[in-house]
């Protein structure tokens, strides 16, 4: 797990209870609008619902329809008003419900969300959270399962971050809150009901970091959102046949923490990466060249990606065989020479 | 095969006539006719007068210097002149407007520096004036996605209770896009203290009204979102000053949002590199010239004893100043730094970029092996 330490917020730390990653995100959001009043939430079906994973329940009768309210369901228009709101001093923090839901917000993302500042000099920077449940094994319909990271990481002037646990959600959400630029928040649907123990307010890693998860010294292996548990089930599985696997916890794509990730690739000196997304052109892609670039010669062997195949997300029934497993990321690996 | 309807569209049917309370021949219309809205005040169409010959003498001083290969591109809003000054007339000092490309006159008449209007144009940066000061958003270029920004904008004035109003301006082409329905629709569910000014002058480019839609007219579309919506004759200032006042009173009030078009016409191409012969005759460019907000203004100024030589000749005197200070601005050399490049993208830096702004820096200096060097070291 990240370093926790309470939150220096003035928050009185709460007594331990067990959380849900949507809980823990939840927490974050109501702490973040009771430390500042210019925090508002709007979405679809964000208000008396509660969101359609419960991320935002009680809030509505929290806050009131003032700060937290359902907006009519149009995603351009969400991320649109939220530019205008940000504009005027708020700290709009914004739903697209589900990855594939999010494609109509496209234009404002990324032709005035992640332009604004430079556009203008510095003067209208865009505080906003654009929170997207991202990525498959739900046994989600087709449209609710994409992995849709590679074209917010493509596009300079967005932030995009992912945890993988309920204390990285809390953490790095009140961080994304509180960040002057704007921050793509991309949520594991399949971990909102993972669950760990904390005292919140809590405060792990900083939110542009990557962290080593578990210590190995022949591979590196380099995850983010959903499949930081397939990699650590693989360094478990691993560790069994004689390997040793870091897990590494990216958090962070956009900004890529070239510091933790070539510390741990220049003492393995072999990586791999592992996402849902498909492969072609996908965020390994950039991953893999970077590393190579920078770390050619401590390297013993090509790095890997271990991915989605480059088809459109499959049907429940079929998802198993799409998903990256510690059986199938130990294959490719055991396509290295190794001497 | 033409994919669009071959029976006459309804717009050439059943548009009613537009509101105007100045005809095209300078006369008042009767009381009864002018939909419920009052003739300004003399005093304050003289002004809008003013503005109305000032703001044109900068536009065709772009044009000029635009055809000179002076500045990248300009697109002019010459024939446009009413919808735009009575737009900014019609705005009070803590009001925010949201522009587009083709709205650089409704800028200088808000109070921006021709040097910082021209900053985009002239290839300095993306925009160059300062936002907060005049309360003016960056010009949109992608179409109505600006609308989205006023709604967001009104609504966050609306919760922290100040008396705010956004006034969004739009272009006929632009209420095809569907960020322009959101933003009505958007307005109009949360009641947003906005304004949509729907510029209709004809042409997408080249593209003609009847092939955006098939409705008589933009401004029956408000209905459809529950708001009120006004068809007023663009190009009589008198009208588009009197419906912007009030429906940006109506804003003030708490009311909610109103839609206006002003049937206009765009005189110039879409930009120096359109070519409207290919699109449109000669002799409908004619016709609308001969509808001229200016001229139209003039005749009745003139008639009510308003505007007498005396004033004509300092109008155009303080229109020729500006047209100076426009081309003064051009020949000042603007200080472009490469390494600005790198400085607004992100408040927090990064390492990244910082790694590729020595790049530049080294390139810069004329040191290829520094360069080489850099470039090494960010790959270590």
């Amino acid at each position: 797990m990240s370093p926790q330490q309470a939150l220096d917020t003035g928050t009185a730390v709460r007594a331990p209870e067990d959380l849900t990653m949507a809980a823990a995100l939840n927490a974050a959001i109501r702490d973040a609008m009771v430390d500042d009043p210019t925090v508002v939430l709007f979405g679809e079906d964000v208000g008396p619902l509660g969101g359609v994973f419960r991320v935002t329940d009680g809030l509505y009768a929290e806050f009131g329809e003032t700060r937290v309210s359902d907006s009519p369901l149009a995603e351009a228009g969400i991320v649109g008003t939220a530019i205008g709101m940000a504009m005027y001093g708020l700290r709009p923090v914004v739903e697209m419900q589900f990855d594939a839901f999010s494609y109509p917000a496209f234009q404002q993302i990324v032709s005035h969300v992640a332009k604004m500042r430079n556009r203008t000099r510095g003067k209208i920077p865009l505080p906003i959270v654009i929170r997207i449940p991202y990525a498959g094994d739900i046994g989600g319909v087709e449209h609710h399962s994409d992995s849709s990271e590679a074209y917010w990481t493509a596009t300079p002037g967005l932030t995009v971050v992912s945890p993988s646990n309920p204390a990285d959600a809390y953490s790095m959400l009140r961080e994304a809150i509180a960040s002057d630029d704007p921050v793509i928040f991309m949520e594991p649907k399949s971990r909102y009901w993972s669950k760990a123990s904390l005292s919140l307010p809590v405060q792990t890693e900083k939110l542009n970091r990557a962290v080593v998860l578990r210590a190995g010294t022949d591979v590196t292996l380099i995850a983010y959102g959903p499949t930081v548990k397939t990699a650590l089930a693989t360094a478990d599985q691993a560790e069994a046949e004689g390997l040793s696997i870091e897990v590494i916890d990216l958090r962070s794509l956009s900004p890529f923490d070239d510091e933790t990730v070539g510390v741990s690739v220049r003492k393995t000196g072999r990586a791999a990466i592992v996402h849902e997304a498909a492969q072609f052109g996908g965020y390994g892609a950039e991953v893999a060249t970077r590393l190579t670039e920078r770390n050619f010669f401590y390297l013993a062997a090509p790095i890997l990606r271990i991915t989605g195949f480059d088809i459109p997300y499959p049907s429940p029934k079929l998802e198993e065989y799409f998903l990256p497993t510690p059986d199938r990321i130990l294959a490719a690996l055991s396509t290295w020479e190794w001497s | 095969m033409s994919l669009n309807v071959e029976s006459t569209p309804l717009t050439a049917v059943l548009a009613p006539p537009p509101l105007r309370l100045i005809d095209d021949t300078g006369q008042a219309v009767a009381e009864n006719e002018s939909g419920g809205f009052t003739l300004p005040a003399v005093d304050t169409l003289l002004g809008l007068y003013r503005q109305m010959v000032i703001a044109r003498r900068f536009d065709v001083q772009v044009t000029a210097l635009t055809r000179q290969g002076r500045l990248a591109t300009y697109p002019s809003a010459l024939g446009q002149e009413a919808c735009e000054i009575a737009a900014v007339a019609a705005l009070a000092p803590q009001d925010w407007l949201f522009p587009t490309y083709r709205d650089s006159i409704a800028l200088l008449t808000r109070g921006v520096e021709p040097k910082d209007i021209l900053a985009s144009f002239r290839g300095d940066w993306h925009s160059g004036y300062d936002y907060h000061q005049h309360r003016i958003a960056p010009q949109a270029t992608p179409l109505a996605t600006q609308a989205l920004h006023a709604v967001g904008l009104a609504t966050a004035a609306k919760l922290k209770r100040d008396n705010t109003v956004a006034l969004t301006l739009l272009g006929d082409g632009a209420t095809s896009e569907g960020d322009a329905h959101e933003a009505f629709n958007f307005a109009a569910v949360w009641q947003a203290p906005v304004v949509f000014l729907v510029q209709n002058n004809q042409f997408a480019i080249s593209v003609p009204l009847d092939k955006q839609m098939a409705c008589r007219t933009i401004a029956d579309k408000a209905i459809g979102y529950g708001m009120p919506g006004y068809y007023v004759d663009g190009n009589d200032v008198a009208a588009m000053y009197a419906v912007v006042s009030a429906a940006m009173d109506r804003a003030r009030r708490g009311d909610g949002p109103t839609l206006i078009e002003g049937l206009t016409y765009r005189i110039e191409a879409h930009t120096n590199s359109d070519d409207p012969t290919r699109y449109r005759k000669a002799a409908d460019v004619d016709l609308w010239r001969s509808r001229d907000p200016i001229e139209r203004l003039e005749k009745y100024l003139v008639a009510q004893g308003a505007l007498t030589e005396g004033v004509r000749a300092s109008i155009l005197a303080a229109a020729e100043e500006l047209a100076a200070t426009t081309r003064d601005c051009m020949t000042e050399q603007a200080v472009v730094d490469p390494l600005e490049l790198f400085e607004h993208v992100y408040s927090t830096p990064r390492t990244a970029l910082a790694e590729q702004r020595a790049f530049l820096a080294a390139e810069l200096a004329g040191d290829a092996l520094a360069s080489a060097v850099a470039t090494e070291k960010s790959t270590r």
